[in-house]
C-alpha cells in the first residue's frame, strides 16, 4: 500500500450548461519519502487535484486515500502551499506570526516563535520576522509562505507553483532547500510546476497531465544520482534526456487540439 | 419573512408578549388597510415626504457647488477642513430648539433641520470626488489644450458623479430621519407627529402601523437610490475601463 | 513639515472663524444670539463640572450601552449570517426594512412599549445602531478572501479559532465603517429620545433651556453637544487606526504596485 493514493479522481465544477470538467479519473499513488512532480498546460486542473488531495475540495467521483484512510477533511500531517501566495498570508500578522499561527494547534508555546523564526532563516528571511506581508516583495512573501509550510512539518507537502514568482537565484536555493528537507526529515512531497527543467531536477517522478479536462498522459521516472546538484546535475546528459522527452509529450499534447485562447501560460 | 411574521403573530396572539405593547401583526395590517383609506394618512405622508424633498434639493443646491469650489482648490479645501470637520459632527437634533425659537413648529422648522444636516455627506462626497479625478484623464485633458471650465465640466465633474449619488443615497436617509425628528419633537405636521400622537393617545395599532408606513417609504427610497448609484458607479466604471483600454 | 503647516492653517482658520463670531456676536443684542463670551461663560459654568454629573454623565452611559449592545450584536449576526448564504436570503428581506424605519419613529413605540426609563432609551439607541453594523459586518465576513480560510483549514485551525484569527480581523475594516456610521446614529437618537422622554440628559437640558428662554444655557448645550460629536469620532478613528494600521498600508502597497 502506498502513502497516498488517487484513485479515479474526477472534478466537475458547476452544473447543468455551467458545467466545467476540471479534472477526469486520474489515478496514480505516491510512495513514503517520495518527490513527485505534476505538471500540464495551464488550466488543466493541477490547483484542483492538489485541493482536493489536501481535503480541501469534494471531489466529484473517485477518492484520495492517505495511509489507508479516506480524506475527507485537511489531515493533520499534510500542509499546502498555495498558487496565491498574496492571498493565503493573513496582512494583519507579521511574518513570524504568520508561520506560528498554524502551530497554535501543536502547543508548543514559546517554542513555537522560535521553530517559525528557525523556518523564516531557512527561507533567507531571518531579517524580515517582524514585518508584515505589504512590506514584502512578492517572492518574500511567497518565501514566507513556503516558511509556513515547513515549520509545521508535514509529513506530506503538497506545493502549487511555489517557486513561480521568485528570481532565478532564489529559486535555485529554494529548490536546493525543499530538497535537503526532504533528505533531513524524510517528507514526501507533491509539486506542480510549468517548469520543465524544475519538475526533472528536483522530482522522482514527473507526472504529465493532459490539457482540459485533466487526465495523466504519461508518467516518467527519473533516475537522476542523488544528491542533485545545480550544475553538476543538470549538466548529465541524462538530464537533458529526460528533458528533451517531457518537452516533447508536452508539445505533442499542445498539438492534439487546436489551442484555445487561454491555453498559453498563465 | 413569512416566517418570521407567523411567528411574531403567534407570540403576541399568546400573549406571551403583551397585545398592549405589540399587538399581532394582522391587527396592525387591518388597521393600516383603512388607514389606508383615511386622507390624513396621505396627508401625512405628503408632508413629511415634501420637508424629504425640498430639504434634499436644497442640500443638493447648496452642497455640490460649495464641493466643486472648496474641492478644486487646495488652498479652499485646507481653510475649511477644519470648521468642516467641527460643523459636521455636531448632530443636527441639537439646533431643535434653536429653529424652534428661529423659525417656530411648522414646516421651516423642519426644512432648516433636513438641509443642514445632509449638507455633510453631501459636501463631503462632493469634495473627495472632485479630488479623486483621473490624473492620466486630466493630463490627457491638459496636454489637449482644455481650458479650466472645460477641464472642470468635461473631466473632473463626470468623475465625480459617482461619489455625489453615493452622498445623496446617504443623505436620503438623513433627510427621512431628521423630517421625522423634526415632526416628532417639534410636532411639525407629519407622520412622526402621527405616531407620537397615536403612541400618547394609546392607539397602539395604529402607531404601529404608521411604522410600516414609514418603514415601507425608507425602503422604497433606499432601494431607488441604491439602484442610481449602482447604475452611476456601473456605468463609470466601464467607462473608465474604456478610457484604459485606448 | 508640511503637515504642520497644513496643521497651522487650519487651526489659524478655526481661531479666525471663533473670532468673526465673537465680533459679530459681540454688537448682537438678538435675543437668539447670544454674545459669544456670554455662551462661553455659561459653557464653563454650566457643564465644569456642575451638570456634567447629572447630565453629560447619563447621556453618555446611555449611549455606550446601546452602541455596546448594537457592536456585540451587529458582529454575532454578521459572522452568523456572513457565513451562509441561506440565512442572509432569509434575513435580507426583514433587516432591509427594519432598517429603513427611520430611528427616531421607534421611540414612541419604545415608551409603549418600554416606558421612558433609560432600558427603552439603549434599546432605542441599540436598535438604530445595528444596522449599519450588521450589514457590514455580514459584508465584510461573506467577502472574506478564500484562500485565506483555505489556508486555516488546510492547517488543521479549529473553527472557533478560524472565527477569531481569520474572519473576524479580515471582516473588520467593514465593520469599522458600520460602526462609524453607527456612532453619528447613535448621538442623533440619544439626544432625541431624550427631548422627548427624559428628566435628564443633554438633549433634556437642551429642550428644557429653550422652553424657560435660557438662551445662553441652550447654545451651550449645542456648543457641548458639537465637541462630544467631534471627540467621540476621533476616539473611533483613532482605535480603527490602530487596530487596522495593516489595512491602510495593504491597501496603499497594493495601489502603488498596480
Ligand atoms: N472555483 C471554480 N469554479 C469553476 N471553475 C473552476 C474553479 N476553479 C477552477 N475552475 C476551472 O477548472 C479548470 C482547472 O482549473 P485549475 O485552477 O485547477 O487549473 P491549473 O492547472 O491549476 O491552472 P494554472 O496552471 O493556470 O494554475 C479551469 O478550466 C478553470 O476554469
Ligand atoms: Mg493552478
Amino acid at each position: 500500500m502506498s502513502l497516498l493514493e488517487v484513485h479515479e479522481l474526477s472534478k466537475v465544477y458547476g452544473e447543468g450548461a455551467a458545467a466545467t470538467p476540471a479534472i477526469s479519473e486520474l489515478t496514480f499513488a505516491v510512495e513514503e519519502r517520495e518527490f513527485v512532480c505534476v505538471i500540464g498546460p495551464s488550466g488543466c486542473g493541477k490547483t484542483t487535484l492538489l485541493r482536493c488531495v489536501a481535503g480541501l475540495l469534494a471531489p466529484t467521483a473517485g477518492s484520495v486515500v492517505l495511509r489507508g484512510k479516506r480524506v475527507a477533511r485537511p489531515p493533520d500531517e499534510m500542509a499546502l502551499v498555495f498558487q496565491e501566495y498574496n492571498r493565503s498570508l493573513f496582512p494583519w500578522m507579521t511574518a513570524r506570526q504568520n508561520v506560528a499561527f498554524p502551530l497554535r494547534r501543536k502547543r508548543l508555546g514559546k517554542q513555537g516563535a522560535a521553530r517559525a523564526e528557525t523556518a523564516l532563516d531557512e527561507v533567507g528571511l531571518g531579517r524580515f520576522v517582524d514585518h508584515y506581508p505589504w512590506q514584502l516583495s512578492g517572492g518574500m512573501q511567497q518565501r514566507v509562505a513556503i516558511a509556513r509550510a515547513l515549520a509545521y512539518q508535514p509529513s506530506v507537502l503538497l506545493m502549487d507553483e511555489p517557486f513561480a514568482s521568485v528570481d532565478a537565484q532564489t529559486r535555485a536555493d529554494l529548490e536546493d532547500l525543499i530538497l535537503q528537507l526532504r533528505q533531513r526529515f524524510g517528507v514526501t512531497v507533491v509539486f506542480v510546476t510549468h517548469d520543465i527543467d524544475e519538475a526533472v531536477y528536483l522530482g522522482d517522478r514527473i507526472v504529465v497531465l493532459t490539457r482540459a479536462p485533466g487526465r495523466i498522459r504519461e508518467t516518467v521516472l527519473v533516475g537522476l544520482p542523488e544528491p542533485r546538484d545545480q550544475i553538476e546535475t543538470k549538466a548529465l546528459a541524462e538530464f537533458t534526456r529526460l528533458r528533451t522527452h517531457v518537452n516533447r509529450v508536452i508539445k505533442q499534447e499542445a498539438a492534439r487540439q487546436p489551442a484555445s485562447p487561454d491555453a498559453q501560460g498563465s | 419573512m413569512l416566517a418570521a411574521l407567523s411567528v411574531l403573530e403567534s407570540v403576541t396572539r399568546t400573549e406571551l408578549i403583551s397585545s398592549r405593547h405589540f399587538p399581532p401583526p394582522t391587527k396592525i395590517f387591518s388597521t393600516l388597510a383603512r388607514e389606508l383609506g383615511s386622507a390624513t394618512l396621505w396627508s401625512d405622508l405628503a408632508n413629511t415626504l415634501g420637508g424629504w424633498a425640498l430639504g434634499l434639493a436644497l442640500a443638493f443646491a447648496i452642497a455640490v457647488p460649495l464641493g466643486i469650489v472648496v474641492g478644486s482648490s487646495a488652498l479652499l479645501h485646507r481653510l475649511l477642513a477644519l470648521p468642516i470637520e467641527f460643523l459636521r459632527p455636531i448632530p443636527s437634533v441639537a439646533l431643535v430648539p434653536l429653529v424652534v425659537l428661529v423659525y417656530g413648529t411648522g414646516f421651516q422648522s423642519k426644512l432648516f433641520l433636513v438641509v443642514f444636516a445632509c449638507l455633510w455627506p453631501l459636501l463631503i462626497q462632493t469634495i473627495y470626488g472632485v479630488q479623486d479625478t483621473d490624473p492620466v484623464a486630466m493630463d490627457t485633458a491638459r496636454s489637449f489644450g482644455l481650458g479650466r471650465t472645460e477641464r472642470l465640466v468635461l473631466v473632473t465633474l463626470p468623475g465625480a458623479v459617482p461619489y455625489i449619488a453615493t452622498g445623496l443615497r446617504i443623505s436620503s436617509s438623513v433627510a427621512l430621519m431628521l423630517a421625522v425628528t423634526a415632526e416628532l419633537v417639534i410636532g411639525s405636521a407629519g407622520l412622526g407627529r402621527s405616531i407620537n400622537l397615536a403612541g400618547e393617545g394609546g392607539a397602539v395599532e395604529l402607531m404601529y402601523a404608521l411604522i410600516v408606513v414609514i418603514g415601507v417609504t425608507g425602503w422604497a427610497l433606499n432601494s431607488v437610490f441604491a439602484r442610481i448609484e449602482r447604475r452611476v458607479l456601473h456605468w463609470h466604471v466601464s467607462v473608465r475601463r474604456l478610457e484604459h483600454a485606448r | 513639515m508640511r503637515r504642520v503647516t497644513a496643521a497651522a492653517i487650519e487651526l489659524a482658520m478655526a481661531l479666525a472663524l471663533l473670532a468673526v463670531w465673537w465680533i459679530w456676536s459681540a454688537g448682537s443684542d438678538s435675543f437668539y444670539f447670544p454674545p459669544l463670551p456670554d455662551i462661553l461663560a455659561t459653557f464653563g459654568d454650566t457643564w465644569v463640572f456642575a451638570r456634567a454629573g447629572s447630565d453629560v454623565v447619563p447621556s453618555l452611559a446611555r449611549l455606550t450601552a446601546g452602541f455596546s449592545i448594537a457592536v456585540v450584536i451587529g458582529i454575532g449576526g454578521g459572522i452568523l449570517l456572513g457565513g451562509s448564504r441561506t440565512a442572509r436570503g432569509a434575513v435580507g428581506p426583514i433587516v432591509e426594512f427594519l432598517r429603513a424605519i427611520p430611528p427616531p419613529a421607534l421611540i414612541p413605540a419604545g415608551i409603549v412599549a418600554l416606558g421612558i426609563g433609560d432600558v427603552m432609551k439603549v434599546f432605542i439607541i441599540a436598535m438604530a445602531c445595528i444596522w449599519p453594523i450588521l450589514l457590514n459586518a455580514i459584508d465584510g465576513v461573506a467577502g472574506v478572501e478564500t484562500t485565506l480560510v483555505e489556508t486555516a483549514r488546510s492547517y488543521g485551525i479549529r473553527r472557533r479559532d478560524r472565527l477569531r484569527f481569520v474572519i473576524l480581523p479580515a471582516a473588520l475594516p467593514q465593520i469599522f465603517a458600520g460602526m462609524r456610521i453607527s456612532l453619528s446614529v447613535a448621538i442623533i437618537v440619544m439626544v432625541v429620545s431624550e427631548m422627548v422622554a427624559s428628566s435628564n440628559g443633554i438633549g433634556f437640558f437642551i429642550l428644557q433651556s429653550q422652553r424657560s428662554f435660557a438662551i445662553a444655557e441652550m447654545w451651550s448645550g449645542i456648543l457641548l453637544l458639537g465637541l462630544l460629536g467631534y471627540a467621540l469620532n476621533r476616539g473611533l478613528t483613532r482605535i480603527e487606526r490602530r487596530m487596522l494600521h495593516w489595512h491602510r498600508a495593504t491597501r496603499s502597497s497594493a495601489l502603488a504596485r498596480t
